[in-house]
């Protein structure tokens, strides 16, 4: 699949509140490509609730609900079983939430949901922080990155989102990245038609969450994707499959990059390198790092 | 579209939800159509929808929207689109 | 035909939901409502309930669930009790924002700490500003009949609200009393479909709940007003059509009892409204002129009609809910609703906390205190004195 081959119909609409640059709707451009017109989707408190825009108009061209933060997924939950009980079992239920709304405040309803096998897809689209409150630490915060709550850099490392929801051993998993679009693409076609619940997390550097200059948004995904910060991968009925650039590391055909390759260029980071390199630190990422692809090179090669 | 008989926070899709948001740039992105090789990159990464994309895969920058985040110069790789700062030269 | 069913309050509340054939229950059990959702369960696998019911992980979840639900445009219901309902808080305030008709039973319940499965009124009380209709019953013949009426009422296109039923733990919950039971047909006659105010649907992609400025949120609750003072009109027409149909009437706002020629009038709710119609009639057959005007609809309140009853005599209120650092919270809506412009005199009591049992003879008690001229302006029944 080239980009050729994304078709041109969008449902964002130009003109919304988004910072320039944000990952948030390139993200939102692909899904709405790939799911089409026939989609609903339920949002919790996050960065889209204000991309949308200001009432009485909305940047969205499919139906949209806003819902409570930590709600998203009983939401849909709820959406999808109004939609059945009419017989209209064509629409795409979306639950689309920040790695907040995702990882820590809205975990116990998307487990929920994910057991209770509603058939839907919920997407997190992980910008490592809380975006909408002004670049608080989540679950998802790296190591030692600053946000407003971890002025000198986080001290704990994020969670393993993937790993959690493996866990529930659900029809459709995947983690994908905004500087990947075809692979994205890819990996909403197919859950389109998956039925039971799916889950796909897409990696979205946000500007001025992270602090790197705003037309470095898809330098800074790529960058999180070939250091290996960011792994690509589906797991289908329980089967991992690494995909691209994560494929050739789980391989061992090409080395991941070293990580200063990608921290340098992001101010939250900046603190590891000003006045004086912080080379104890930076060696915990990366050794941080390592652990994760060992984990995986022993689950899943 | 259908207008909704009820006082509560319902909205309706409009282009320029919060205006012409143009008027955020402080770099405007020059596209360069002789350089072009139609890859597409720069309609697919930008966050705006403004890189408008024609049937022979052709493409143009709607000014009116587009914020000026210098993304589809970035992820040109032949260099087809160049940012030039607002204002500069009319 | 009319069938009668002897059952408890929640199994009684289970049946009368059934029969307004929900599309989506989404539930949490809770200690004293479960049994109200085993029994939809029992109806959905002998088949008499053809909806979807959700065993969603917390009341939180149910009611974000009931919200997804109704705004596909189809008809929700859910119970809770308790904790249960705090944790929905945030969901309740969601539900009536997006004016979406979730019909809801709350069986009163202590709130802990200090675990308490007994009657209390506190839970119900402290969601009182969430834009929630809110009635009160007190038999689980009323249980039935309003179920079925909120259902009419919140789906009104005027109306657009959700409505909670709160009846007390244990007292009705889990008490069997004889309750007529109309048939499906002629409920289906009485309960239209519900015709949604929005709804969800790609046919047309609006956003609900984005940003909104502040002028335009204030319209947004200025209607949500309106729609309460309406309700006030329509609870009385849909009550007088029920009397009509099923022949069965237990007030409307209010539900008056002896109160003509009454020199006192009595308000309660709840069980404690019921037990109030036996002190009532104790203290008439000592020639002691006791009304009561037992109060059904606590949201909106009826503020016209205790306004009435106050020219006619003087208020005694019985809260079995404590807002700390002021009163019972029916006291001070009482007296709020006179003003300046009565003479009445008002008093109030705080009776039945933490489950504790009020019998008609402690309600006689305190009404003939008032009597004496010995009762306080607010007290504590059997704390402070009576
Ligand atoms: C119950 C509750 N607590 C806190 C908030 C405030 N809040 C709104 S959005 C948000 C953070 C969202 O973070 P995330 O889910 O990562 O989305 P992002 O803003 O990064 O897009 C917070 C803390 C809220 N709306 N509701
Ligand atoms: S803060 Fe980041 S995610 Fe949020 S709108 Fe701005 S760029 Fe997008
Ligand atoms: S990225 Fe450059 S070459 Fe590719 S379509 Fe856009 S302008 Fe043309
Ligand atoms: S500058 Fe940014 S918003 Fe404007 S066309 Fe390029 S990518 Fe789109
Ligand atoms: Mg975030």
């Amino acid at each position: 699949m080239a980009i050729k081959d994304l078709p041109i119909e969008e449902c964002y609409i130009p003109g919304s509140a988004a910072c320039p640059g944000c990952p948030a709707t390139m993200a939102l451009r692909i899904v709405y490509k790939a799911l089409g017109k026939n989609t609903v989707k339920i949002v919790p408190a996050c960065c889209t609730a204000v991309i949308e825009s200001l009432h009485p108009y909305t940047s969205f061209d499919i139906p949209t609900m806003n819902i409570a933060f930590e709600a998203a997924a009983a939401g849909a939950s709820g959406v999808e079983a109004g939609f059945r009980m009419q017989g209209k079992t064509d629409i795409t239920v979306v639950a689309w939430a920040g790695d907040g709304g995702t990882y820590d405040i809205g975990i116990q309803a998307l487990s929920g949901a994910l057991e209770r096998n509603t058939n839907f897809i919920y997407i997190c689209y992980n910008n490592e922080i809380y975006s909408n409150t002004g670049i608080q630490r989540s679950g998802a915060t790296p190591y030692g990155a600053w946000t407003t709550t971890t002025v000198s850099g986080k001290t704990e490392f994020r969670k393993e989102m993937g790993e959690i929801i493996q866990a529930h051993h659900i029809p459709y998993a995947a983690q994908a990245c905004i500087a990947y679009p075809e692979d994205l693409f890819k990996k909403l076609q197919k859950a389109k038609i998956i039925h039971g619940p799916r889950y796909i997390e897409i990696m979205a550097p946000c500007p001025p969450g992270w602090r790197f200059p705003m037309e470095k948004t898809v330098e800074m995904g790529t960058m999180a994707v070939e250091t290996g910060a960011w792994a690509l991968y589906e797991v289908e009925n329980d089967k991992v499959t690494f995909n691209g650039r994560s494929k050739l590391i789980m391989e061992g055909k090409v080395e991941r990059k070293p990580i200063e390759d990608w921290i340098k260029y992001q101010g939250r980071f900046r603190h590891l390198f000003k006045p004086k390199k912080d080379i104890k630190r930076i060696k915990a990422i990366e050794d941080h790092i390592d652990q994760m692809w060992e984990r995986y090179r022993k689950c899943y090669l | 579209m259908k207008k909704y008989d009820v006082v509560t926070t319902i909205s309706y899709p409009k282009k320029g939800a919060m205006g012409k948001t143009g008027n955020w740039r402080v770099f405007r992105p020059i596209l360069d159509k002789d350089k072009c090789v139609k890859c597409l990159r720069c309609w697919i990464f930008c966050p705006e929808a403004t890189i408008t994309r024609h049937k022979d895969d052709s493409v143009d920058i709607d000014y009116v929207y587009c914020k000026g985040c210098g993304i589809c110069a970035d992820v040109c790789k032949v260099k087809a689109i160049i940012l030039e700062r607002e204002g500069k030269k009319k | 035909m009319t069938e009668v069913m002897i059952d408890t309050g929640n199994y009684i509340a289970a049946k009368a939901a059934v029969m307004c054939k929900p599309d989506v229950v989404a539930a949490y059990p809770i200690t004293p409502q479960t049994t109200l959702v085993e029994g939809i369960a029992k109806y959905l696998a002998t088949g008499e309930y053809k909806g979807e019911y959700i065993c969603v992980e917390s009341e939180h979840s149910a009611m974000a669930a009931c919200i997804g639900a109704s705004a596909t445009g189809v008809r929700t219901f859910t119970g809770t009790s308790s904790h249960g309902l705090l944790l929905m808080h945030e969901m309740l305030h969601w539900a009536a924002l997006a004016r979406l008709p979730v019909i809801m039973c709350n069986i009163n319940r202590v709130v802990g700490p200090g675990w308490n499965i007994w009657a209390d009124e506190n839970d119900s009380i402290s969601q009182r500003d969430t834009g929630w209709i809110q009635f009160y019953c007190s038999s689980n013949q009323e249980i039935f009949d309003t179920i079925i009426q909120s259902f009419k009422l919140g789906e009104h296109e005027k109306i657009s609200l959700p409505v909670m039923i709160s009846y007390n733990a244990f007292i009705l919950s889990h008490t069997s009393m004889p309750v007529f039971v109309p048939n499906q047909k002629d409920v289906d006659a009485f309960l239209p479909n519900r015709a949604p105010k929005w709804k969800l649907d790609p046919d047309n992609p609006i956003t609900f709940g984005n940003i909104i400025l502040p002028a335009e949120y204030e319209k947004v609750r200025l209607d949500m007003q309106k729609s309460h003072e309406y309700a006030k009109k329509l609870i009385l027409e849909i009550s007088k059509e029920w009397k009509q149909r099923f022949g069965r009437y237990h007030g409307d706002l209010l539900e008056f009892y002896k109160c003509d020629g009454a020199d006192y009038i009595l308000l309660s709710m709840g069980a404690i409204g019921a037990e109030s119609k036996a002190a009532i009639d104790n203290l008439r057959k000592e020639g002691l002129k006791f009304g009561l005007a037992r109060v059904r609809c606590f949201r909106p309140f009826p503020k016209e009609e205790i306004l009435k009853l106050s020219k006619k005599a003087d208020l005694i209120v019985i809260d079995r809910n404590i807002s700390p650092g002021m009163e019972g919270a029916l006291f001070t809506e009482v007296k709020a609703s006179l003003y300046d412009n009565t003479d009445a005199k008002v008093c109030g009591f705080i009776a039945g906390l933490g489950g504790k049992d009020v019998p008609f003879g402690d309600i006689e008690k305190m009404c003939k205190k008032v009597i004496n001229g010995k009762a306080r302006h607010i007290e504590w029944f059997g704390l402070e004195g009576v």
